[in-house]
C-alpha cells in the first residue's frame, strides 16, 4: 500500500524495505526530466532531509527521504532513462530502495485519498 | 526641451503619453519616489559627440601605447598580430548588440559561434568539454579550485608559487571565504619548475585540489606528467594553460589533469589594458555537471534541423538560485567570439607558426642577452618567457627604456621578492631584430 | 554547417612576414611536446567570412529591433563608443606598464570612478568587476570583511525577497553565506513585518534592488535601511535597474551602504550575447578600506593604482578591471550629462508605464498600478483561458520580428512576462510591439496550436531542450 508526503513522494513498503519514487503530480509539474542524481547505495538519512535531486530542462527539484534509514538501492536504469520517471512516476520510474527504520513513521504519512485532497487544495 | 541622439521623445510623444496613461506630468510617474530623498546631479551638463570624442581622443593620446613600443613584456597578457578581419566579424552589430542566447531560435549565430569556440578550447587543451567563457585568467582559476573542492572530499587547496601571483590572489580571495585553506608550494630556485620535494611534503589526505600553471609564470615549462603522477587520483589537478603555447606543448589533457583554465587574450583580444579578456574553462565530461558558465550543446528542432541551445541550465544561478555551481551569470561571450574567428583564421598551422615564433625568438634572445653577460636565473626548459638576472636597480633602467620607446622585460621584484634582481621577458610573432637591437643596446 | 565542416587541409587565412630568426633549438623535453596537431580550422580567408556572416544574420540584436528584457536594459549601444574603445591609445596598453606612460588611461578611471560615485551616492569605487554577478560577490566579500574586522562572527544569514534575480542568492552562497528568502507583500514590495521578523544579530546583510524586479518602487525604503542598520545588518543595491531613477534619486541617499551598477545595462554598452560587460562596486567611507585592490586615485595631479588598500578583500580577478568597457560608459556619461541621464530615466519609465497601460487592455499586469521603467504580465490568466504558456507567447513574438521579454522571472508571478522598453525606443516601437502582443492573445484564443508550435518563420523551429540535456553533445567531433 502506497503512502505520500506533502512533497510529494511516494513510498511502498514491502519487507521492511520501502520503494520510493515521486508522484504523477510532481512529475507534470517539472517538466520533462533529464538528469537523476543518484544517491550513494548505503546512504543514511533522516526523515525530510534532502536525498537527490531530480533535473528538467528548467528546474531543479529536491527529493527528500519519507522516513528515516539507509538507501540499499537505486533504479540505474534512470542513467540511461531519466525519463522513465514522467512515464511511469509510480511503477518503473521507482529512485531508490530505503531500509526503513522505523516502520510506524509510514502511520505519519498520506493515504492515497489525504493526497489527492492535499493536491486539490494545492492546486486552487 | 533639449533633445537628445538616443532618445527619440518630441513633446508630442511625451504629451501623448501622459494623456493615454492618465497622468499629468513625468512628475507623477514618480510621485512614489520620496521627495527627501531626491536630489540632481552634480556631474557636468550634456556634450555633443564632437566634444566627448575630442576629449577621449586626447586622453588616449596621454598614453604611449604598446604600438610605438618594442614589447618585452608578458605575465599573462600578451602582444600579438591581429589578422583584420577578426575585427570587422566581430563587430558586426548582430553578434555584438546580441544578448544572452535564452531564445535560442533568434541566436544560433550566437549559439553556433559559442559551440564552435567550445570546440576549439577542446581541441588545443585536450579536455571534453568546455564552457562558453568566463571573465578572466584569474577568476577563471579560482572557479576552477571551488569546482576541485565541489568533486573533491578536502578543504585544502595546493596552488604553486609559479602560478601568476594576481590569479593566486585572486584564488585565495574566494576560497577564503567559503571557508577552505590555501597552502603555497614553493618552485624549485635551480630549474624554476614546482618543487617536487615540497609539492610531496604537502599532499596529504586534506588537500582537495593542486594548481600548476603550463607554461608558469616564469615561462617554465612543467612536467605534467612527473606532477600528475605524485598528484594522487582522487585529487583534482587544475592546470592554469597559456593557449597560444598549446599549439606546440601536449595538451594538459593528455595528462590525465581535471580542469584546464586560463587567459585568452592572446587569441586575438587586443592587450586592453588588461580587459576586457577571456577566462577558458575546460574539463573532463564526468565532472560537468560541476562546472561553472553557460554550456551550448547541440540539438534538434522539431523538423528535425540541427540547431544549439543552452544545456544543463540547472547548474546555473538563475535556476538553482543559493545552491548553483557559480553565481556567473553575464560572461565573456563577445570575447570568446573574437578567439573564435581568430583561431579560425590563424588555423592549425597558422596557430603552430605563431607559437614556434614566440618560443624561438625567446630563445634567441637569451642567446643574444648571454653574449653581452647576462645570465637566465632558471635551468628549466622555458617557452616564450624566461628570467634572467638583471640586478637590483633595473626597474629605474626599466621606466628610462621607455623613452628609447621599448618596455623592457618586467621586473619581477614587483611580485616576488626573492627575485627582486631579475626580470621576465617576453617574446611573440611581432618580435623583430629591430626590436631585439634596440633592446641589447639599452640593456647592457 | 560548422566551420569545421568546411574546412580543406591546406587552405588557409592569415599571412605573416618571412622570419627573421635562425632556429635557435630548445630544451623542452619531448613529452613535452605536442604530438597531435589541434584540429583547428583550415580555411581562407572568404569562408571565414562567408561563414560568420551567415551566422551573424541568424541573429537577433539591438540593432535589428525592439528587445524588451526586463532587468537587462537593452538600450542602444552608441557607436560612438565602439569607435572610442578602439582607438589604438586604448586597446594597445599592457596592465603593467610604468604608470607614467599610462596616464591618460588612469585618468580616464579615476573621473569615471568619480561620475559613478556621484551617481550613486557612494564615497569610493572599484572598476574591477567585469560583471553584476561578479560585483555582487565582491560586494558580499566586503561585507564579510567588515563583520569579521568587528569580531562579529555570529552574522552568517544574507536576506533577500523572493522576487530578487538569480545572482543575488547565488553570490551570498558563494561567499559562505545563508540565504533568507523572504516573501514579497501582496502590493509587491518588501514585507515590513516579515523584514522585522527575519533581521536580527545574525543578519550580515539585506539586499536588494529599487525599483525591485516587478518595477515597482519601494516607498519604505528609507524605514528598510534604517531596519537594516539599527539590527546592524549592511544594505547592498543590486545597480540593475539604475536606469529607472538616476539622475533623480541616488542608493546611497537611499541608505545603502554598498552598490553595483551594470555598466552594460544602464549606461549603454554593448550586451555583446552575454558579455564582456562591467559590475564597478561603490561603497561608502567605512567601507573603502576593504574594497578590492587595485584602486585607481590622485595624488598630485597624478594618476596611480593603489595596491595598498589597508584591509583589501584581495583581487577578485586578475589584471584591474574590462577598461575598453570602462570606456564606452565613460563616453556616453560624458554625453548625456547630468540633464541627459534624468531624461532617459523619465523616458523609460514614461515607455514602460504606457506600455503598461497599453497591454493591460487585453493582458493581466500583475500589480497594476504606476510603474517604474519595467512591469511584469502576469500570463497564467491565458494559460488557464486558452492553454497558452507564457513560453507559447513568447516564441509566437518572435515570429513578427521583435525579441520576446523575459519569462518565468520574477518567480513571485506565475508564467511572468517581464517588461523593459528603455527609453531609446519611440512610441511607435512600442505601439506595434502592443499590437503585436494583441494579435497573439487573440490567436490564442482563435487559435491556439500556431502560438503553441511557434516559432515558424525563425532559422530554426523550437528546438529540442530535452534531448540536449540528456543527451548532451558539448563540441564538434
Amino acid at each position: 500500500m502506497k503512502k505520500y508526503t506533502k512533497t510529494h513522494e511516494w513510498i511502498e513498503l514491502s519487507d521492511g524495505t520501502g520503494t520510493v519514487g515521486i508522484t504523477n503530480y510532481a512529475q507534470e509539474r517539472l517538466g520533462d526530466v533529464v538528469y537523476v542524481e543518484l544517491p550513494d547505495v548505503g546512504k543514511k538519512v533522516k526523515k525530510g532531509e534532502t536525498v537527490l535531486t531530480i533535473e528538467s530542462v528548467k528546474a531543479a527539484s529536491d527529493v527528500y527521504s519519507p522516513v528515516d534509514g539507509e538507501v540499499v538501492e537505486v533504479n540505474e536504469t534512470l542513467n540511461d532513462n531519466p525519463g522513465l520517471i514522467n512515464e511511469d512516476p509510480e511503477g518503473k520510474g521507482w529512485i531508490f530502495k530505503i531500509k526503513v527504520e522505523n516502520p510506524s513513521q509510514l502511520d505519519e504519512l498520506l493515504s492515497e485519498e489525504e493526497y489527492k485532497k492535499f493536491c486539490e487544495e494545492e492546486g486552487k | 526641451m533639449k533633445k537628445y541622439p538616443y532618445i527619440p521623445h518630441t513633446e508630442e510623444d511625451i504629451e501623448e503619453m501622459l494623456k493615454y496613461i492618465g497622468v499629468k506630468s513625468i512628475e507623477d510617474l514618480f510621485a512614489e519616489v520620496p521627495v527627501t530623498i531626491t536630489s540632481d546631479l552634480k556631474i557636468p551638463e550634456s556634450q555633443d559627440e564632437f566634444s566627448v570624442k575630442r576629449h577621449l581622443e586626447k586622453l588616449a593620446s596621454e598614453n604611449i601605447s604598446l604600438k610605438d613600443l618594442s614589447v618585452f613584456m608578458g605575465a599573462g597578457v600578451y602582444l600579438r598580430y591581429i589578422p583584420s578581419v577578426v575585427h570587422h566579424i566581430a563587430m558586426k552589430p548582430e553578434f555584438l548588440t546580441a544578448y544572452t542566447p535564452y531564445q535560442a531560435e533568434v541566436s544560433q549565430g550566437t549559439l553556433q559561434a559559442l559551440f564552435e569556440y567550445q570546440t576549439m578550447i577542446c581541441e588545443l587543451t585536450g579536455m571534453e568539454v568546455a564552457n562558453s567563457s568566463m571573465y578572466d585568467g584569474g577568476s577563471a582559476t579560482a572557479e576552477a579550485v571551488l569546482m576541485g573542492l565541489r568533486i573533491s572530499k578536502g578543504r585544502k587547496v595546493l596552488v604553486s608559487k609559479a602560478v601568476h601571483p594576481e590569479y593566486r590572489i585572486t584564488t585565495k580571495t574566494y576560497v577564503k571565504a567559503q571557508g577552505f585553506e590555501i597552502i603555497e608550494v614553493d618552485f624549485d630556485k635551480e630549474t624554476g619548475e614546482t618543487s617536487l620535494d615540497d609539492l610531496k611534503s604537502k599532499l596529504d589526505e586534506e588537500i582537495a585540489v593542486v594548481v600548476i600553471q603550463y607554461p608558469n609564470f616564469f615561462g617554465i615549462v612543467e612536467d605534467l606528467e612527473k606532477l600528475r603522477n605524485e598528484i594522487p587520483e582522487n585529487v583534482v589537478f587544475v592546470v592554469v594553460a597559456e593557449p597560444v603555447s598549446l599549439a606546440l606543448l601536449e595538451p594538459p589533457g593528455k595528462f590525465g589533469v581535471d580542469i584546464v583554465v586560463g587567459e585568452g587574450q592572446s587569441l586575438g583580444l587586443y592587450p586592453s589594458f588588461g580587459g576586457p579578456g577571456l577566462g577558458f574553462f575546460a574539463t573532463l565530461e564526468k565532472h560537468v555537471r560541476k562546472m561553472p558558465g553557460r554550456i551550448i550543446g547541440e540539438t534538434k528542432d522539431v523538423e528535425g534541423k540541427r540547431g544549439y541551445v543552452m544545456i544543463l541550465q540547472t547548474r546555473e544561478q538563475h535556476i538553482r538560485r543559493a545552491k548553483a555551481t557559480s553565481n556567473i551569470c553575464s560572461n565573456h561571450a563577445h570575447s570568446a567570439l573574437t578567439t573564435a574567428v581568430y583561431m579560425s583564421v590563424m588555423g592549425k598551422e597558422g596557430l603552430k607558426e605563431v607559437a614556434y615564433r614566440s618560443m624561438n625568438t625567446a630563445h634567441y634572445l637569451l642567446k643574444k642577452l648571454e653574449e653581452i653577460g647576462f645570465e637566465r636565473r632558471f635551468k628549466g626548459p622555458f617557452f616564450n618567457e624566461f628570467v634572467f638576472k638583471v640586478g637590483e636597480n633595473y626597474e629605474k633602467k626599466w621606466r628610462e627604456m621607455v623613452k628609447k620607446k621599448i618596455l623592457g622585460p618586467l621586473p619581477l621584484a614587483r611580485f616576488y621578492k626573492e627575485l627582486s634582481d631579475c626580470a621576465l621577458a617576453c617574446t611573440t610573432e611581432v618580435t623583430s631584430s629591430e626590436d631585439i637591437e634596440k633592446l641589447l643596446e639599452a640593456i647592457r | 554547417m560548422t566551420i569545421f565542416e568546411k574546412s580543406k587541409k591546406g587552405r588557409k587565412a592569415y599571412t605573416l612576414p618571412p622570419y627573421e630568426f635562425e632556429d635557435v633549438g630548445n630544451d623542452i623535453p619531448k613529452h613535452l611536446l605536442r604530438k597531435d596537431p589541434p584540429e583547428l580550422p583550415e580555411v581562407h580567408e572568404l569562408d571565414v567570412v562567408r561563414h560568420y556572416t551567415e551566422l551573424a544574420r541568424k541573429n537577433y540584436g539591438v540593432d535589428v529591433g525592439f528587445y524588451p528584457l526586463g532587468s537587462c536594459t537593452m538600450k542602444y549601444n552608441p557607436k560612438m563608443n565602439e569607435d572610442l574603445a578602439n582607438l589604438d591609445g586604448f586597446k594597445y596598453l599592457h596592465p603593467y606598464q610604468p604608470e607614467e606612460t599610462t596616464q591618460g588611461a588612469l585618468k580616464l578611471m579615476y573621473h569615471l570612478k568619480e561620475l559613478l560615485c556621484e551617481i550613486t551616492g557612494m564615497d569610493d569605487m572599484t572598476l574591477a568587476p567585469a560583471a553584476g554577478a561578479h560585483g555582487e560577490l565582491t560586494g558580499m566579500l566586503i561585507v564579510r570583511a567588515f563583520h569579521d574586522s568587528k569580531n562579529d562572527t555570529k552574522r552568517k544569514k544574507v536576506i533577500v525577497p523572493d522576487s530578487a534575480h538569480g545572482t543575488n542568492p547565488a553570490s551570498a552562497s558563494m561567499v559562505g553565506y545563508e540565504v533568507v528568502e523572504i516573501k514579497s507583500s501582496s502590493e509587491g514590495l518588501v514585507d515590513l513585518k516579515e523584514l522585522e521578523k527575519n533581521l536580527d544579530d545574525e543578519t550580515a546583510a539585506v539586499m536588494l534592488t529599487n525599483p525591485n524586479t516587478l518595477g515597482l518602487f519601494e516607498k519604505d525604503i528609507e524605514k528598510i535601511t534604517s531596519m537594516a542598520h539599527e539590527a546592524g545588518a549592511l544594505l547592498y543595491y543590486d545597480g540593475a535597474n539604475l536606469n529607472a531613477i538616476m539622475g533623480r534619486v541616488r542608493p546611497g541617499d537611499m541608505g545603502f551602504d554598498i552598490v553595483h551598477l551594470n555598466l552594460h545595462k544602464t549606461f549603454s554598452t554593448p550586451h555583446g550575447m552575454g558579455g564582456p560587460g562591467s559590475g564597478p562596486i561603490g561603497v561608502k567611507k567605512h567601507l573603502a578600506d576593504f574594497l578590492p585592490v587595485p584602486v585607481v586615485r590622485e595624488k598630485d595631479g597624478r594618476y596611480y593604482l593603489d595596491y595598498n588598500v589597508p584591509k583589501t578583500i584581495g583581487m577578485v580577478r586578475s589584471f584591474l578591471g574590462n577598461f575598453l568597457v570602462l570606456v564606452k560608459a565613460y563616453a556616453y556619461i560624458l554625453l548625456m550629462g547630468k540633464d541627459g541621464l534624468k531624461f532617459a530615466s523619465e523616458m523609460a519609465v514614461l515607455n514602460a508605464n504606457y506600455l503598461r497601460k497599453k497591454l493591460s487592455e487585453f493582458m493581466k499586469i500583475a500589480y497594476d498600478r504606476i510603474c517604474m521603467h519595467e512591469f511584469v504580465v502576469d500570463g497564467s490568466y491565458l494559460l488557464k483561458k486558452t492553454g497558452v504558456k507564457t513560453l507559447d507567447v513568447a516564441k509566437r513574438i518572435l515570429d513578427f520580428g521583435m525579441h520576446a521579454p523575459t519569462i518565468y522571472f520574477p518567480l513571485i508571478v506565475h508564467e511572468a512576462l517581464m517588461i523593459e522598453p528603455t527609453e531609446t525606443e519611440s512610441k511607435e516601437t512600442l505601439d506595434r510591439f502592443a499590437q503585436i502582443l494583441e494579435n497573439i492573445v487573440k490567436e490564442a484564443e482563435e487559435n491556439p496550436e500556431i502560438v503553441k508550435t511557434a516559432p515558424h518563420k525563425t532559422p530554426v523551429r523550437r528546438l529540442d531542450e530535452v534531448t540536449a540535456s540528456r543527451k548532451p553533445v558539448f563540441r564538434w567531433r
